[in-house]
């Protein structure tokens, strides 16, 4: 049983796990399931200054914050006791392109030769470590959402503005993995 | 109804801040203590799912903008379709929250910053291999580097506010 519960999910599985949120939250007290909001939360509880956009009743919203912690205990728990042992699956292609950076070791969820607070240190660490959250965080918020809050509540709910958010957000992506990153981790 | 809260300056971009809504229902209202407890639970089981199914891995993320898996993409898209049939049987039976109120979906309007910002954080999620869900069960799996970058989005978060009226939306 307990090596049962340490594999990984399937995408069937999982997949329609996280989609279910969206109507567990709203069944349970008329919430949209979304992420990053809690960082809008976090400033406007801490660090508002004079930025009216952060000048609300964050207490208000406070749920989300809670959602957030939850997150974090369930983590947690899984870290604790039901871990994959086994090294990521992952496609032979990206490992020997990620041998060639350097990045050899993959028996956890992250590369921990990129992400360690020795690295911290590094222009290689700034890039992955701090300047990769500052867009996570300005670019959410200019969008209105994360993959949470646009890509699945939005998309769930087929709103246009959060496919064009969705999209946006891809494209993105696949910009920077493809044709920067390579170029970073060579560093 | 209008609300008293002190609103942006101009019209409203982010539509997850329900609390500024025009519509003021129980979404509006702070939850009393014990009803917090509802919303952690989900929580934890929301991280459980984000650890098990690998989505908060950095090779699972790149493994998707390099079209090299279609784990991430079976995620998403599963769980989308999920979500709007959710909403379809919601709607078509007039499903009440447990409180009995009606259930409420924002409507959003279109702004240029889902495109900008859009691809803003997707360059991010490609760099840090997280959105902001995953980068909080990260830290929760144990990586304890990953507080920098979650502070760093906070502050990415608080430019965003800071330059908000320069910005193009």
């Amino acid at each position: 049983m307990i090596e049962f519960l340490k594999q990984p999910w399937a995408w069937y599985v999982a997949g329609p796990l996280i989609g279910l949120m969206v109507p567990a939250l709203l069944i349970l007290g008329n919430k949209t399931l979304g992420i990053s909001s809690s960082l809008r939360h976090v400033c406007a509880a801490c660090i508002p200054a004079k930025i009216p956009f952060f000048h609300y009743d964050w207490k208000k919203e406070a749920w989300n914050l809670v959602f957030v912690a939850g997150i974090i205990l369930g983590a947690f728990l899984v870290a604790a006791f039901f871990n994959n042992p086994n090294p990521v699956n992952i496609n032979p292609k990206l490992v020997s392109e990620l041998n060639g950076y350097g990045i050899t070791d993959q028996h956890s969820l992250l590369p921990e030769q990129l992400f360690n607070w020795q690295q911290l240190l590094t222009i290689k660490g700034l890039f992955f470590l701090v300047f990769g959250g500052l867009l996570v965080g300005f670019g959410t918020r200019y969008a209105g959402g994360c993959t949470s809050g646009h890509a699945i509540m939005g998309l769930s709910n087929l709103q246009l503005p959060s496919l064009i958010a969705t999209i946006s957000f891809m494209v993105g992506g696949f910009i920077m993995a493809n044709l920067i990153l390579p170029y970073i981790l060579k560093l | 109804m209008h609300t008293q809260l002190v609103k942006p300056k101009h019209t409203n971009t982010d539509f997850e801040v329900r609390s500024l809504d025009e519509l003021q229902t129980e979404h509006t209202q702070k939850e009393s203590l014990l009803s917090y407890g509802k919303f952690l639970i989900m929580g934890i089981l929301f991280g459980i799912i984000l650890v098990k199914s690998e989505v908060i891995s950095w090779y699972r993320i790149q493994e998707m903008f390099r079209l090299q898996s279609f784990h991430m993409f079976g995620v998403i898209g599963s769980a989308v379709v999920t979500g709007i049939l959710s909403i379809l049987i919601i709607k078509k039976f007039n499903i009440k929250t447990i409180k009995g109120e009606n259930i409420e979906l924002p409507t959003k309007q279109f702004n240029k910053g889902q495109i900008y910002g859009g691809l803003i954080f997707g360059f991010g999620w490609a760099i840090t291999g997280a959105c902001p869900g995953p980068l909080f069960a990260q830290i929760g799996s144990g990586f304890s580097v990953l507080i920098i970058t979650l502070l760093s989005a906070v502050a990415g978060t608080w430019f965003y506010g800071l330059l908000r009226e320069k910005l193009p939306h």
